[in-house]
């Protein structure tokens, strides 16, 4: 589940959700955007102000619907692992699933309609090849850190994935990758990003 | 204690119509009356108007109460009014007694000025069409060109919808709550066993009850009760009635034992004293009628097409009569335009009747949305 904040301006929001910059620099202006899971709607509040996209939201939570409505973004409460059937193929320009893919159950049927309904995807996760989190697992414990806040008991990722693990679920699923963007903290990891990545952002396409 | 609060007195309007109106049956009203009651005021760039349409036995009286009578709380009243989820100090809200209602407007148990005599069964079937059109002609009258939102539950959020089709430009936004965009077979089933009630009851005297000075009361009675099932979730009948019994013990025989009977009884004798038998009949039709896929082939999102308001729609886990599927066939119909939809399926025990019940997420999901409405 996307982590609640409550943002007062646009550089905030780029600041608490790295992933939304890169996120908003490979959207062109004026597109259409699904964001699954999208939590309050800050990023499709971000993309409305910094694209002019015309989004709508899926999510499921009740509180989330509501700050939703109160950031005026189209939200449709619904289960995102039952599907995307409110949704005709191909009606999409992107579809998002932002720090949200770690959290899904269905996650092959999930990519794939993402990109029945849309051309591309967007994903970002917490890469849990970070140093870190190996680190940890090599003293014995699951990671806990800002990236990963939950103890193993009561976390909703049930699906952690590597760097290496989501680019080879791509290649195993139809689906081919057009960019990636790894951050840590506000800054880009071009070295080492399995290893040194806290959170890392795909841009993809359905391959024809 | 009586309350001295006078601020939420409110005293309804009537307004003429002497131009003929066409209706979808073919049938032409050559003038009717429209009750209606406003609250808050129009501001100076009209755009603050807000249509609120009734179900099928609503009525113009939202909110508010009659001075002479401090128990008339208006049917939506927890809904709408100064600093509510629908809130009079900002917006200008007008709810308008249905043509064929028996709450002032003209309906079967009026004068036809034609004859002289009620309209009785002469009064012509009226559809959610011909209501929007009516509605419309008073918007003229009070200088409304667009109204800010058009809001809606059940029947009513059908005639939110079907003005988004008949006049685009003149709704920004529309909230279609516990709604269905037709009735299934069932629904239609519940509807005709209703009317069967009351075409059955000996007093009935086919719709000229007027003249003979009775009125249906079995069978109005009766519809209401097959009707208030439908309205409340098994869950809720449930928890509210069981099985209770009045007395304690079982009398073995056919009065009211169980409290659920003695519940119905009660709603349907209340409605049979206010609600006229001929209305309930037109009201039933204009629910099965509504359909504005039948001209697409069925096809919703072709009959959506026309639309350009912003949409919210609402179910309700448990409303069985117009179920979320229904209220999600909506949603797929707005998105397959691109309109902009909000949907939210509101968890609660009240079945139906949930959309008129004070639930503090389905207001604060209300009044977030009216809220994010520009003015």
């Amino acid at each position: 589940m996307p982590i609640d904040h409550k943002i007062d301006t646009m550089t905030s929001f780029a600041r608490i959700r790295p992933d939304f910059a890169a996120i908003a620099s490979w959207i062109r202006p004026g597109t259409k955007v699904l964001d699954l899971g999208c939590g309050d709607g800050s990023l499709l509040c971000f993309l409305r102000n910094m694209r002019q996209v015309h989004g709508y939201g899926v999510e499921i939570d009740d509180e989330n619907i509501l700050a939703c409505f109160n950031n005026g973004v189209n939200v449709i409460q619904s289960d995102l692992e039952a599907g995307l059937q409110s949704f005709e193929s191909d009606s999409f320009d992107y579809v998002v699933l932002s720090q949200t893919l770690q959290a899904v159950r269905h996650t092959k049927e999930i990519i794939r309609e993402m990109l029945r309904v849309s051309r591309e995807g967007i994903v970002s996760f917490p890469n849990f090849g970070y140093w870190k989190n190996r680190l940890q697992i090599m003293a014995g414990r699951m990671p806990v850190s800002e990236a990963l806040p939950y103890q193993w008991y009561d976390t909703p990722n049930i699906h952690n994935c590597t760097l290496g693990d989501f680019e080879a679920f791509c290649g195993q699923h139809s689906a081919r990758i057009l960019e990636r963007r790894v951050m840590s903290g506000e800054r880009q990891v071009a070295f080492l990003p399995n290893l040194l990545g806290v959170l890392a952002v795909y841009r993809f396409e359905r391959r024809r | 204690m009586q309350s001295l609060d006078t601020t939420d007195i409110v005293t309804p309007q009537r307004m003429r119509f002497d131009m003929p109106l066409r209706l979808k049956s073919g049938a032409v009203l050559e003038g009717y009356d429209l009750v209606y009651e406003t609250y808050g005021k129009l501001n100076a760039a009209r755009s603050n108007a807000v249509l609120v349409c009734h179900a099928l036995s609503g009525s113009h009286h939202l909110s508010g109460r009659y001075a002479d009578d401090p128990k008339s709380m208006g049917w939506w009243h927890n809904m709408i009014g100064p600093g509510k989820s629908i809130d009079t100090r900002r917006f200008f809200v007008v709810g308008v007694n249905n043509l064929g209602g028996c709450h002032g407007s003209t309906g079967p148990a009026s004068i036809n000025p034609a004859t002289g005599r009620h309209y009785g069964q002469d009064f012509p079937v009226i559809t959610v069409e011909d209501w929007v059109q009516a509605q419309a002609r008073l918007a003229d009258h009070l200088g409304i060109d667009q109204f800010a939102a058009i809001a809606g539950g059940s029947l009513g959020g059908m005639q939110a919808l079907q003005w988004t089709l008949d006049f685009p430009d003149r709704v920004r936004h529309a909230l279609v709550i516990a709604a269905a965009a037709k009735l299934t077979a069932q629904n239609i089933a519940f509807n005709d066993v209703a009317r069967q009630a009351i075409l059955t009851d000996p007093d009935f005297h086919n719709g000229d009850y007027y003249l003979h000075g009775v009125i249906p009361r079995r069978g109005l009675r009766l519809a209401r009760m097959l009707g208030h099932i439908t309205y409340l979730s098994d869950d809720a009948m449930a928890t509210k009635f069981g099985r209770e019994l009045r007395n304690g013990a079982l009398a073995f025989g056919f009065g009211v034992e169980f409290e659920i009977e003695s519940y119905l009884r009660y709603q349907g004798d209340k409605f049979s004293d206010q609600f006229d038998a001929n209305t309930y009949l037109l009201m039933t039709k204009a629910l099965d009628y509504f359909d504005p896929a039948y001209l697409h082939d069925g096809n919703l999102s072709a009959a959506l097409r026309a639309a350009r308001a912003k949409f919210l729609v609402l179910s309700f886990t448990t409303d069985w009569r117009f179920s979320p599927e229904r209220s999600r066939a909506i949603v797929k119909a707005l998105l397959d335009n691109k309109l902009d939809v909000s949907y939210a399926e509101i968890t609660s025990s009240h079945g139906h009747d949930s959309f008129l019940m004070e639930d503090c997420h389905y207001h604060k999901l209300m009044r977030a949305y009216m809220g994010s409405i520009a003015l």
